[in-house]
């Protein structure tokens, strides 16, 4: 069990069913933990952890600059530009920066080398220690619209020493939630019993199959009587690692940013067991691919 | 006609069971479900219709010809996004390409192309009421494209109706900022966390950038009192109109398993909902 590293995203499709209490509280019960928030249009896990000693690191993206003594109005870039970054008016060329992707094109294609590369800051990457866990938070500025090139970053620091890495995914089932799982070695969906989630449940597990990720899905706010996302999981036989139950003391601390499984004995448990359990399936899913 | 968007930042706080409530309630003849990633109104409102889909071209995706490609390497050394990989061949990893055609440029043989991809589902409910949603691919970019697609086909169905509700996405990205753009009202629906009350910070620095009409409602107000004061004496110091607290109702929660509104029962949350749009409404209108 020794230096294994191991990588556990943690995802729901639908927002708000727990993706960022789960993963801060497997990293509490690890011994030595990484905590990387990837939500990084609404990053709260610091909210959680209050790391200490932080330090913030801009994250920019190259966006073209054009020096208009040397632009010949040729507009080779403006056509050239998919994303219609680019634009021609009152023999000017004009920079539109929210449409770029960053793709560089227009500096290639100019015929006059009238474009440089300049950056532009579109979020940060703040790191802080707390207790036993390192924290790692990236943090889209308003008014951005892609946070990929943060969560690409970010995913720089899932390579480090820690036993266990926790990695909190967006919601949802696009581009930034694909990118977040890639290095994943196995994918945590949390998801709640209401018709929404169980829609959404259904959504995200496509993608983690999609990807081939090893996962297990933990049922959160889980009340007595009928379980729609257990049923669901029973029907598609996929495997239920962990059930929280709805609780006021739960909600209430977790509304107030503690880490329930630092203050409850129950929740240490519930934790800790969820942690072996994701622990014991990646090592037989490891066992399997080395009889491969 | 004036367009009102529910927005919240974080995720779950209540967009949908809201969102839901008002269609029912001012009898809207237009609404549309902009949370491409996700979207659940359907499953609370029904539409007496059989949709219409339709197919979703993002961006282009580039196809490289291996019949043709010499192996030079050019396109993965120009590609910024690591979409060329060169195992068994040069290929392109459909969901890292993000169609900017570089590639392509800097091909010496031509051996590369960008070719049509689609990117999800565009699905339209219409009779003498019109609902637009989508469905984005798995794992796909271009949703704020989709959003933007979202609501031009709710527009062009040409409903004559006063108002027109708008389910948002959670978060402060593209399909946020894709919604945002046109519409006369965002009403926020947040809730006493502490992660709550740190997405609803950021929404609002959000529609203050595109200078829209904002408005905040607390939902499940009760569960936390302390942190319900707090969002109050934020509204309070950003002068951010707040409307009624909803009371966290369980019964909110079996009407929604039940494919209803929280309007559709007789219930805690539903009353606070109707209280909710008759201030939004003065608020749209003011």
């Amino acid at each position: 069990m020794e230096n294994k590293h191991l990588k556990i995203a943690i995802l729901s499709g639908k927002g708000g069913t727990g993706k960022t209490l789960v993963s801060v509280n497997l990293a509490s019960v690890a011994d030595y933990a990484k905590y990387i928030d990837c939500d990084v249009e609404e990053p709260n896990g610091h909210l959680f952890f209050k790391p200490i000693g932080s330090r913030t690191k801009d994250v920019c993206v190259g966006v073209p600059r054009v020096d208009q003594s040397m632009c010949n109005g040729c507009r080779k870039c403006v056509d050239f530009c998919q994303f219609n970054a680019l634009v021609y008016v009152g023999n000017k060329l004009k920079i539109l920066d929210e449409l770029c992707h960053s793709c560089g094109g227009c500096m290639l294609v100019c015929p006059k080398k009238a474009l440089h590369e300049t950056k532009l800051k579109i979020g940060e990457i703040v790191c802080g220690v707390s207790d036993h866990v390192a924290v790692v938070s990236g943090i889209l500025k308003e008014g951005e619209t892609s946070g990929v090139p943060i969560i690409r970053q970010l995913l720089g620091y899932a390579n480090g020493q820690m036993d266990y890495t926790f990695i909190d995914c967006p919601p949802g089932s696009a581009c930034t939630v694909m990118e977040s799982i890639k290095v994943a070695d196995y994918c945590v969906i949390v998801a709640e019993p209401t018709v929404f989630g169980v829609h959404n449940l259904n959504m995200v597990y496509e993608l983690v199959k999609l990807f081939n990720k090893t996962h297990g899905v933990v049922l959160n706010k889980c009340i007595d009587g009928q379980n729609l996302a257990e049923d669901f999981c029973l029907k598609n036989k996929i495997n239920v690692i962990g059930k929280i139950p709805f609780d006021e003391t739960l909600g209430l601390m977790n509304s107030n940013g503690i880490i329930v499984a630092n203050e409850l004995d129950a929740y240490k448990k519930i934790f800790n067991s969820l942690l072996e359990k994701i622990t014991k399936e990646i090592d037989d899913e490891a066992a399997i691919d080395l009889k491969r | 006609m004036k367009q009102l968007l529910i927005l919240s930042g974080k995720g779950g706080t209540g967009k949908t069971t809201v969102a839901s409530a008002f269609i029912k309630l001012a009898k809207a003849k237009a609404y549309a479900d902009c949370d491409v990633d996700a979207p659940n109104l359907h499953l609370a409102i029904h539409h007496p219709q059989k949709p219409k889909n339709t197919e979703f071209f993002g961006m282009k995706k580039a196809n490289i010809d291996n019949a043709i490609c010499t192996r030079c390497g050019l396109c993965e050394t120009h590609c910024r996004f690591d979409a060329i990989t060169s195992v068994d061949g040069y290929k392109v990893d459909e969901y890292a390409c993000e169609g900017c055609g570089v590639c392509r440029m800097v091909c010496p043989e031509n051996a590369i192309s960008l070719v049509p991809h689609v990117a999800g589902n565009l699905i339209l409910y219409k009779s003498d009421t019109v609902f637009s949603t989508a469905l984005l691919k798995m794992g796909s970019g271009n949703s704020g494209m989709l959003v933007s697609k979202v609501k031009k086909q709710l527009i062009e169905a040409n409903v004559d109706s006063d108002i027109v509700i708008i389910d948002g996405s959670p978060g402060i990205g593209c399909p946020v900022i894709a919604s945002i753009t046109g519409v006369d009202m965002v009403l926020i629906v947040t809730e006493p966390t502490i992660s709550g009350i740190s997405d609803l910070k950021r929404i609002v620095k959000t529609a203050e950038i595109f200078q829209v009409k904002v408005a905040v409602c607390i939902n499940k107000y009760d569960i936390n009192l302390e942190n319900t004061k707090q969002i109050e004496v934020l509204c309070d110091a950003l002068k951010l109109p707040l409307t009624t607290g909803i009371p966290y109702d369980i019964m909110a929660v079996q009407a929604v398993n039940e494919g209803m509104t929280i309007v559709d029962v007789a219930c805690a949350s539903g009353s606070a909902v109707r209280k909710v749009m008759s201030e939004t409404m003065t608020i749209l209108n003011g």
